[in-house]
């Protein structure tokens, strides 16, 4: 076979490309391969582990198992780009940051899969819009200081984590953000 | 124009530094994607959306830092963004698209900073050497300056929200580039690659799966971006990185031990035919660029320096084997100037060393 880029040498390296759900055979040769070299090497690229995704979540079957399948539901669309649910699956990526939310009840099973099984944030927060959220992590690691003090009887210094978590809640309320 | 004067335009500073652990670990990179909250992703931007989040994120990215210089892809040659694709300064994506994407760029291209390609913002940072902490906290420190003037796309569980659903959470991306000779022929990467895959991480050859790496390059990086912390991605893949690096130490020993000889030979054959080709086709000096790499490591060459086949293997790239003619080339003639460029680079490391150890 002659490479499909050239038309001059045999064709040495072949691969499948996916892209927008679209599965193409390729084959080229060293040289031409060395020259789309680059997609291999790069993350972002087109014959990326990003693009087979689409691919992948097409094949396998989005599982619910909360929801029980009801047969004519109304098919999920963002409220902000207009993209569905299933536009989503086929091109593996979204179209807007309201997307997460209007595809919040799909996404867990889908974020399992990618990432060993997480679905919740533990990393950075933004330090200027971080805002409350800081303070709802703070809060949340102070319970849990709380909850080994007293497992321990340290009472007295769990009162005073318990009015630290006081002083945050009422900072976390007053900045209209809700309980967690 | 002279191969020196166009290595000193074409070759970054962190191309020809040493960094730790060198003589294994090429490269270290850390990506960070970030989108602005307001606006629809590159997905399904309109036109002129695409130019207003080129506008808005530009303009924080100008006041994080004002040493940055912007290069729009609208106003670059084709062969001027392969260059750019060829040092990994952008990716081929952005390349492609000659919408509203740009490149800010650091003089001593450590940083990259890419505006719309699938992400609004794709923070880089690329460092010689095994350098993940140091890269790390120079991308997270640009993207709290940069979050100073820019609403980022946010949520309180999922973390920063990307286009693509592999770059949530975190949106970072850390890689390492190796150079793993003593490991391929004692033939472990087969065992290797999986097992690494049970970090969270993925281990690729420069050719993908499936076939073998050219140069003997491997990029080890983090497969998922949700669930654990930055620090936490960057020391697990620190971990395995650092056990790789002692294998492929303890392969090369054996080998040496085993067959020195006829390592050697290997080295040197592969040193002459760089050294006196007349036509090289990529796969083949790749390889032979990394035998020649593998000899200097080993101390059996001394006069060539160490950054060669950091060097070497991306000028050798069609981009810049085009850029160095001055214009266009038909493969044949890619195999002539690449034979020729390498020949080249090889006599002036030879004139430089004169009076130095006889090879
Ligand atoms: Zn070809
Ligand atoms: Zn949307």
């Amino acid at each position: 076979m002659l490479c499909q880029e050239c038309q001059e040498r045999p064709a040495s390296v072949h691969f499948t490309k996916v892209m927008n759900g679209q599965k193409t055979e390729v084959h080229l040769c060293d040289s031409c391969a060395q020259d789309k070299g680059e997609a291999f090497m790069s993350d972002d690229s087109a014959f990326s582990f990003n693009n087979l995704l689409a691919g992948l979540l097409n094949v396998s079957p989005v599982m619910q198992p909360s929801q029980p399948q009801k047969p004519e539901r109304e098919p999920v669309k963002c409220s902000h780009c207009q993209m569905t649910f299933q536009q989503f699956l086929k091109i593996g990526k979204f179209g807007c940051p309201s997307c997460y939310e209007s595809f919040r009840d799909e996404l867990p099973p889908i974020l399992k899969r990618l990432h060993s099984g997480n679905t919740t944030h533990h990393g950075k927060l933004p330090e200027r819009q971080g805002g409350t959220i800081h303070l709802k992590r703070k809060v949340t690691e102070l319970r849990a200081e709380l909850k080994s003090l007293i497992e321990e009887e340290e009472f007295e210094r769990a009162a005073t984590v318990r009015d630290q978590i006081r002083v945050m809640e009422k900072e976390i309320h007053g900045e209209g953000g809700s309980p967690s | 124009m002279s191969l020196e004067k166009f290595l000193n335009q074409a070759v970054s500073s962190w191309m020809n530094e040493e960094g730790p652990s060198s003589e294994i670990v090429l490269s270290t990179r850390i990506r960070l994607a970030r989108n602005h909250r307001k606006y629809a992703f590159p997905t399904v931007f309109t036109k002129e959306e695409a130019r207003a989040v080129a506008e808005e994120v530009s303009a924080a990215v100008h006041k994080a830092d004002e040493r940055l210089e912007v290069l729009k892809m609208e106003e670059l040659q084709g062969l001027e963004k392969r260059v750019l694709v060829e040092k990994h300064l952008i990716s081929p994506n952005l390349a492609e698209d000659s919408g509203a994407s740009a490149v800010w760029l650091s003089d001593d291209e450590e940083i990259s900073i890419m505006v719309n390609e699938e992400d609004h913002l794709r923070i880089q940072c690329l460092f010689p050497g095994l350098q993940l902490k140091e890269a790390l906290s120079k991308a997270l420190q640009l993207d709290d300056a940069i979050e100073q003037h820019c609403d980022y796309a946010f949520d309180e569980h999922l973390g920063y929200l990307t286009t693509c659903p592999t770059n949530v959470g975190t949106g970072l991306r850390a890689s390492v580039m190796m150079h793993l000779p003593g490991l391929m022929m004692t033939h472990q990467m087969n065992r290797i690659i999986p097992a690494i895959g049970q970090f969270g991480l993925v281990a690729r050859g420069i050719y993908g799966e499936g076939s073998e790496a050219l140069g003997n390059i491997f990029q080890i990086s983090n497969q998922t971006t949700l669930g654990k912390s930055e620090e936490d991605i960057v020391e697990d893949l620190q971990r395995v990185v650092d056990q790789i690096i002692a294998q492929e130490k303890s392969a090369r020993e054996a080998l040496v031990k085993a067959s020195g000889i006829q390592l050697e030979d290997r080295v040197f054959r592969s040193y002459g035919t760089l050294r006196y080709s007349r036509v090289l086709e990529s796969k083949e000096a790749a390889k032979c660029l990394s035998d020649v790499r593998l000899g200097i490591d080993l101390g059996f060459i001394e006069n060539v320096s160490r950054s060669i086949l950091n060097e070497l293997m991306i000028l050798t790239q069609p981009g810049f084997l085009q850029q160095y003619a001055g214009g266009f080339l038909r493969p044949v003639e890619r195999d002539m100037r690449r034979a020729s460029l390498i020949r080249e680079r090889l006599e002036m490391e030879e004139k430089k060393d004169k009076g130095g150890s006889e090879i």
